[in-house]
């Protein structure tokens, strides 16, 4: 979607505004809103890319005025009903109607620690054929999905060199809105700065794009 | 989520403990005093770099999959996500709110030198600024270039030297004054 998430090359944001010694969180919630999505999301009834769609599926205004840790809540208030962990009645009270699904079992924490030290691939063991390949012009359709998807606007209709193919990957596009992984070719592909910006000089922009989002130049 | 048994309790905090304590920017740090000492490591991790930093210990949710650049005296990686804020999470832990902010995310990839002079850095003209636009599964890491006068030392030393910031690709790694 052409959402408030999808920033790059927008400006008016003013410079970049380092903290000296950071904490990792600055609140107690924030602790809460980053653990719970976590082991929510060990239940298996979404995705990585659900989760992306649901924190940027928002007027860009109140994208723009939320914490990126208010962002995961919001998403995550949603998700639990949408996805069928509680109903909307439960949501909003805070108190359970009854017992949970017994076929969902939340993990303990050590269980935890090797899911996290585990990861979740992304890349699909198929052989599917790319349509590009390694040094290969291409351009990047002019597409505007009302949905999620991974294709920054900066960068439709520009034409780029495909650098690496990274292999076989789930298609965020369809994987978000539960429409399946859709596996196909994911590549970085290299942009001038001139292409992109109409800027003279060495600098490049490497982006991920995936077999549908390209079009032979 | 707790009453509703979803949630176990002590599963919370294990999430929390894990970032604060055991996955963070030091781990990425001993990746590159490594590729620095260990031109056979260096030479893997730029191949499959996934494998090599696994060899390490590092591993799980949001380094899946990953790529090592390196910098050189004609380029100069730099990292974002302008979509979200992906970031390599299992060899620098979570990302610092400067990074996931909109000032950062909008212009890394249409002003990456403006953005590099407000953390000072200043690059020749003739380098190449090369930002990785972390739109897919794939994490970046940078590998910054060894600071002179520290050839020979080993790779505890240099790991201390290493920062966070230059694993992003907004700061270089200077040896002690």
């Amino acid at each position: 979607m052409n959402g408030g998430q999808d920033l790059g090359g927008v400006q008016g944001f003013g410079p970049v505004v380092p903290e000296p010694g950071e904490p990792l969180f600055h609140a107690e919630w924030e602790k809460g809103a980053f653990a719970l999505t976590l082991a929510l999301g060990f239940l298996g009834r979404w995705n990585i890319d659900m989760s992306r769609f649901y924190r940027e599926n928002r007027s860009p205004a109140e994208y723009y005025t939320s914490s990126y840790y208010t962002l995961w809540f919001k998403a995550l208030e949603k998700l639990v009903v949408d996805r069928g962990l509680v109903t909307e009645e439960e949501r909003r009270t805070g108190k359970p109607a009854g017992a949970c699904d017994t076929s969902l079992t939340p993990p303990g924490p050590q269980r935890a620690r090797e899911l996290l030290a585990l990861g979740t691939s992304a890349a699909v063991n198929e052989t599917i054929p790319p349509k590009f390949s390694v040094g290969q012009r291409v351009r990047v359709k002019n597409l505007h999905p009302a949905g999620h998807t991974r294709m920054p606007r900066y960068c439709r209709g520009r034409t780029g060199t495909v650098e690496i193919d990274h292999g076989v990957y789930v298609f965020p596009d369809t994987h978000a809105m539960g429409e399946g992984k859709h596996p196909q070719h994911c590549y970085n592909v290299r942009f001038t700065a001139g292409e992109l910006w109409g800027r003279p000089g060495p600098d490049t922009v490497r982006i991920d794009l995936w077999d549908d989002y390209l079009e032979p130049a | 989520m707790v009453d509703k048994g979803l949630v176990d309790p002590a599963t919370l905090d294990a999430v929390v403990e894990t970032y604060e304590h055991r996955v963070g920017p030091r781990n990425g740090a001993q990746v590159v005093a490594r590729a620095w000492t260990d031109p056979e490591y260096r030479a893997w991790l730029m191949k499959d770099a996934t494998s090599a930093i696994a060899s390490l210990g590092y591993t799980g949710r949001q380094g899946e999959h990953m790529i090592a650049v390196e910098n050189s005296p004609a380029v100069h990686n730099m990292v974002v996500c302008t979509l979200c804020s992906c970031y390599p999470w299992s060899v620098l832990g979570l990302p610092p709110t400067w990074y996931k902010s909109a000032p950062y995310r909008s212009r890394a990839v249409s002003d990456p030198r403006g953005v590099l002079s407000e953390f000072g850095v200043s690059l020749e003209e003739k380098v190449e600024v090369r930002v990785w636009d972390s739109t897919a599964e794939l994490r970046y890491l940078v590998i910054p270039e060894q600071p002179a006068g520290t050839l020979g030392w080993d790779a505890e030393q240099l790991a201390a030297l290493v920062t966070r910031d230059s694993m992003i690709g907004v700061a270089k790694v200077s040896a002690p004054a």
